[in-house]
Formats: structure tokens, sequence, C-alpha cells
């Protein structure tokens, strides 16, 4: 352990610092993407089944195929890692954000109407604090999911604690094998805290206490 | 609301030709049988729905024309589900609308203040919940939530169905008051006839969407425009409704007999007798009622005293003019008094109540159900005998009036 940390040590930090970079990206794409169509989607729900079944539909292309999926549009590299894992987070958001923002109480929202809020005031200042769990539960979701398939993503030359893991099984050194596998589902444990966290802070308060 | 016409898609009509004007200051009850298409009328109003065809007008101008938006910040909207936001303190629930209208933060805070006064709750609950709150608490801050604005319409869907009695009647209280004291217009939704018998100014009955009658509480109970509207009303409350919502100023015999303290006490006498009388009610120049003098006084005094206001009793009972028969009756019975004056809110004497008014009305109480048919008749009947014993103002057996 001591001498796979003092051989590997700087490249781990280097690695684990791609693996953040990438999900993180791909992560802020998909909410960027995710969270604004789940709402558009209330609004349409004629097309809602539509786009939540493309949605489905993309999660469902192996992680693999997907990735190999890429690289004519995108060569190798971060970039088409980024591209891949965006398309994955898509999903769980846009279908917990849809969820979330159907499911605010009705009443609600008419009372915000009948008040004379805009329909986009009634987004900002009812619908989405109300749905802010909901949607929260879909980004945390997607962010181990994200973290996990960006495992993946050195496949194509993307670099991240995935080296570690391929490397480990072409030279069937399990040191390196766990090495990268550790990191990554610590990663994965403490995003998940950290977006816990966050969803209690989101999540409007309703009493004083 | 002109010819107002709702059809929802699929060919349900819902309001049918719906034709109403209502008067700033108004309390309008819409009342009916599920379905009949008032909470749809309602939501018309300010535009969360709108009309198939016909017209809204709202002090001349047609809502059509304007920005649903700004309209519906200057109507108060309260539902049964009281729709506070659970996210919100109730400060800021109460502000949503000079939030919306870009008030300053010292006149929202100034605002909520006084609203929440309004509804008698402490003012450190601006800063709770709405979870933190009682359901009644809620409602009453769903009803001023509606009127921070300043907005002169309210309209309000079933808003206290949900509650107990007797937190329902504390909310009734509430608004009556705020139409009567603030000059609120209100349009108001409900199943619960007791409730728009209290709270009306008019009644809107609806059926099919169509409108059954429109008329004052008052009205309603008298003259059912038809076997749906009695049915709704119910019998029981057409039996009750005479002395019930009837105030004495509709009962009494309108034109006293009358004198003034300066009178002589011969002059007092001649009119007894011209009036055939055996008591006169006594007023200054302005009206106001001062006292009474019976024939018994005049005799024993008539050679110690000379000017009615030497002899007249000044302690005297009588009435308000708008208190109501229900509430009088049993009072003016039990003290055995045979003639009551009746005084209007500046103690101005209006009129008269004698036994003979009361005989009428405990008769028509307790047999009017008999005569179903004739109810309405009955009614007009038991006026016109009461005005027929005009001159009667004095029984025959006289003397033992206060
Ligand atoms: N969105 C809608 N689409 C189609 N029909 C509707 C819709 N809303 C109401 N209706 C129908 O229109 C009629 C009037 O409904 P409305 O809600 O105005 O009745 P209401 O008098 O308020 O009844 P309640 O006392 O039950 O609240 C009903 O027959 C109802 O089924
Ligand atoms: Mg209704």
């Amino acid at each position: 352990m001591i001498t796979f940390l003092q051989t590997y040590g700087t490249q781990l930090l280097m690695k684990t610092w791609q693996h953040i970079y990438i999900s993180a990206i791909a992560l802020a794409l998909g909410i960027i993407v995710a969270v604004p169509l789940g709402i558009l989607l209330t609004r349409v729900k004629k097309i809602a089944n539509v786009v939540m079944a493309i949605a489905s539909m993309l999660q469902t292309i192996p992680a693999m195929a997907l990735l190999a999926l890429m690289i004519p549009f995108f060569g190798i590299g971060a970039i088409p890692a980024i591209v891949a894992l965006f398309i994955y987070s898509l999903l769980p958001i846009l279908r917990n954000t849809y969820l979330g923002m159907e499911d605010v109480e009705p009443s609600l929202i008419d009372a915000a109407k009948g008040m004379g809020l805009t329909g986009w005031q009634s987004i900002i200042k009812v619908e989405v604090p109300m749905a802010a769990p909901v949607i929260m539960s879909g980004i945390r979701l997607s962010a181990t999911y994200v973290i996990a398939w960006a495992a993946l993503a050195s496949y194509i030359g993307a670099g991240g604690l995935g080296d570690f893991i391929f490397n480990g099984l072409n030279l069937y050194r399990t040191d390196l094998i766990l090495g990268g596998s550790i990191p990554v589902i610590i990663l994965a444990l403490i995003v998940d805290w950290l977006l816990g966290k966050l969803e209690a802070v989101v999540t409007p308060r309703t009493s004083q206490a | 609301m002109e010819h107002l016409n709702k059809t929802y898609p699929g060919g349900k009509v819902a309001v049918e030709d719906f034709n109403l004007e209502i008067e700033k200051g108004e309390f309008v009850c819409f009342i009916g049988t599920s379905g009949s298409g008032k909470t749809t009328t309602m939501r018309m109003i300010n535009r969360m729905l709108s009309q198939t065809s016909g017209t809204i007008k709202l002090e001349g101008q047609d809502i059509g024309q304007m920005d649903p938006v700004k309209l519906r910040r200057k109507i108060g909207y309260v539902i049964q589900n009281i729709g506070l936001m659970p996210h919100m303190t109730i400060r800021d629930n109460i502000t949503m609308v000079p939030k919306l209208l870009k008030w300053p933060q010292d006149k929202m805070n100034e605002r909520a203040k006084e609203m929440i006064k309004l509804v008698e709750l402490p003012e450190d609950y601006l800063d709770r919940y709405p979870s933190e709150l009682s359901g009644g608490q809620q409602q009453r801050i769903g009803v001023v939530r509606a009127l921070a604005a300043n907005q002169d319409l309210v309209l309000m869907d079933e808003p206290f169905g949900a509650l107990d009695p007797i937190t329902r009647e504390a909310l009734q209280d509430l608004v009556k008051d705020l139409q009567e004291r603030l000059g609120k217009t209100f349009v108001f939704v409900t199943h619960d006839m007791d409730e728009a018998l209290k709270l009306s100014t008019r009644i809107v009955v609806m059926d099919g969407g169509k409108i059954m009658q429109v008329d004052t509480p008052d009205g309603i109970l008298r003259h059912p425009a038809n076997e749906f509207v009695e049915n709704l009303i119910g019998k029981d409350r057409l039996i009750q409704a005479r002395p019930s919502i009837t105030t004495v100023g509709q009962v009494m015999l309108k034109s006293p007999i009358a004198t003034t303290p300066g009178k002589s006490l011969t002059a007092a006498l001649r009119l007894m007798h011209d009036k055939r009388v055996d008591s006169l009610l006594v007023t200054d120049e302005a009206g106001i009622l001062k006292g009474m003098i019976g024939i018994e006084d005049v005799d024993y005094s008539f050679n110690s005293a000379t000017s009615v206001d030497d002899i007249m009793k000044r302690d005297i009972f009588y009435v308000q003019s708008n208190s109501l028969i229900r509430d009088t009756v049993e009072r003016i019975l039990k003290r055995g008094f045979k003639n009551i004056p009746v005084v209007d809110d500046q103690h101005r004497l209006v009129g008269i109540v004698t036994r003979a008014t009361l005989v009428d009305i405990v008769y028509d109480a307790l047999w009017g159900d008999e005569e179903e048919d004739e109810e309405s008749d009955n009614i007009h009947h038991g006026e016109d005998t009461t005005k027929a014993k005009a001159n009667d103002q004095t029984g025959a057996e006289g003397g033992d009036q206060q």
C-alpha cells in the first residue's frame, strides 16, 4: 500500500483530478440540459413521452458501445468521453425533474397563477423550489453513474482513474486494479454524500426549527 | 357579466347565458348543486378560464382586453385548499402580490403586520411557516393574502368547506366584516345555504350552468323562484325563515303616533283621542326618541303638570329597526310590553311594534308550515293585517303598558 502510494502517488492524484474533471463537466452539462428540458416537458406534455422514450433508449446503449460510437464524431480523448457521460446523465435528471414538477400540488400552481404570477415566476418561485428535492435526487443518481462510467472513459483515451484499472487488467496487476477502482468508489461515495448535503440545502424550509 | 357561456372542450356546457351585475361592496354568493358551474363562472372573472362567448367587465372595462396577469393581481383569490406556499414564511405568503407589484420592502413589512393584526394572530407568526399553523389559521392567512395588495374584489371558492363549524363561523365573521368595514366586493362560491344566507347581500342560485334565481337572502327565502330553489333552501329554513331573518324594521308599523316634549297635556290628550290610542311616543324636533306617555299618566297628573315633558317616562324599552325579530321577539314577549318603539341607528323613532304584530309573527312561525302552499301569501297577508290594525296601537286592555 505504502509502496504503491510512493510509486504512483502523484499519478494517482492526477488521474483522480482528471476523473473528477471529466465527470463534473459531463454532469454539469447534464444538469444544464436536463433540468430545463424536464421543466419544459411539463408545459408541453404531448411530447414528454416521446422525449422520455428517447432518453431511456440512449440509456440502454451499452457504455462501451456508446464510447466507441463517439470516436467517429469526436475522435479520442476527453471530449468524446464527456459527451458520452453527458448522454448517460440525462435520463435520471430528466425523469426526476419531470416527475418532481408534475408532483407539485396543483392547488399551489393554481393559487400562484390566480395571484398573478406569470408562468415563469410560478416555475421559479413555486414549482422548482417544491420539486427541488426530487430533482436533486435525480442529480445524485446521475452523479454516481457518471463517476462509475467515467472509469471506462480511459478506453477512448480520456484518462482518469480508469487508466489504472485498464493497465492493471492488461498487466494482471491486482494492485493497479484496486488502486484505480477503490478511489472511484470513494469518489462516488464522497460526491453522493456532498450532493446529499446539497439536497438538504435546496430542500425548502417548511418550518422554523 | 353578460351572456356568459362556457363550453369545455368535449362539448360539456358548464355555464349558459349567465348575466349578472355586481355592485361595488356587494357580497355575492354562488350556490348550487355540484357541477352547476359555480367554479367555472368564478374562474372566468379572473381569467383562469376563458369564456366561450360573452363578456365580463370590471369597472366598465372588458377584462378580455386586459393583461390576465395584471388583472389577477388586482383580484384576490382564495381557494378551498388554501394554497399557501409551504416553502415561504407567513410574511412572504402575505406579501406575494405586493412583491409582484414591486412594493418597497418596508411597505411590505408594514402591510404584513397590518394584515396579521386584521386576522387577530400574533405578529411573530409572520416568521412561521404554513405547516406551523392550524388549518383555520392558515385559511385566515389565505384570506388576508387576497387583500394584501388592496384588491377591491375577492373571489373565494368554497374557502371554508374543510374547516370545523366553529372555525368556519369565525372566518365567516371575518370576511363579512371585511366586506362591511372595508367595502370590499366578494364573490363567494359555497355549498352551504346557511353560509350563503349569513354572508350574502345577494345570492345567485345556479343549476346546470344556468342562473335559477338572483336575490337577497331575504328575497330568496320569501319568494323562492322555483322548486329547485325551494329544495336547495330546504323546508326547515323556509318555515323558520320569517322570524329568523326578518328584521324588526320589516314588521313594525311605520307611522307611530308621537308628540314632542313641549306640547301641553291638553294637546297630547286631544291627539290620543283623535287617533284613538292610549299612549304617545315622545320625540324631539329631530325625531329622536325621548320617551313615552300613557293615558294613565295624563289622567293622574293632569292638574299638576302642564307639558308632556313633565310627565313622560324617559327610561323606556325600545328596539333597533335592524335587529332581528328572532333576537327580539322573546325579549319583548317576556317583558310583557304591549307597544315597543323602534328606532334607527341614530335613535330616531321610525316605527312601533305592537303585540298584534308579534302575534302574527309567532303564528306564522308555528303554523306557517301547515299552509306551505300559501307561504308567500301568508307573509303578505300578515303585513296587511298588521297595517289594518294600525289604529289599534292602544289595544283594548289599556293601562299596563310599561
Ligand atoms: N376542465 C374541465 N373539463 C371538462 N369539463 C369540466 C371541466 N371543469 C368542470 N367541468 C364540468 O363543468 C361543469 C361545471 O363545473 P364546475 O366546476 O363549475 O361546477 P361547480 O358548480 O363548481 O361544482 P362543485 O360544487 O362540485 O365545485 C361540471 O359538469 C363539470 O363536470
Ligand atoms: Mg366548484
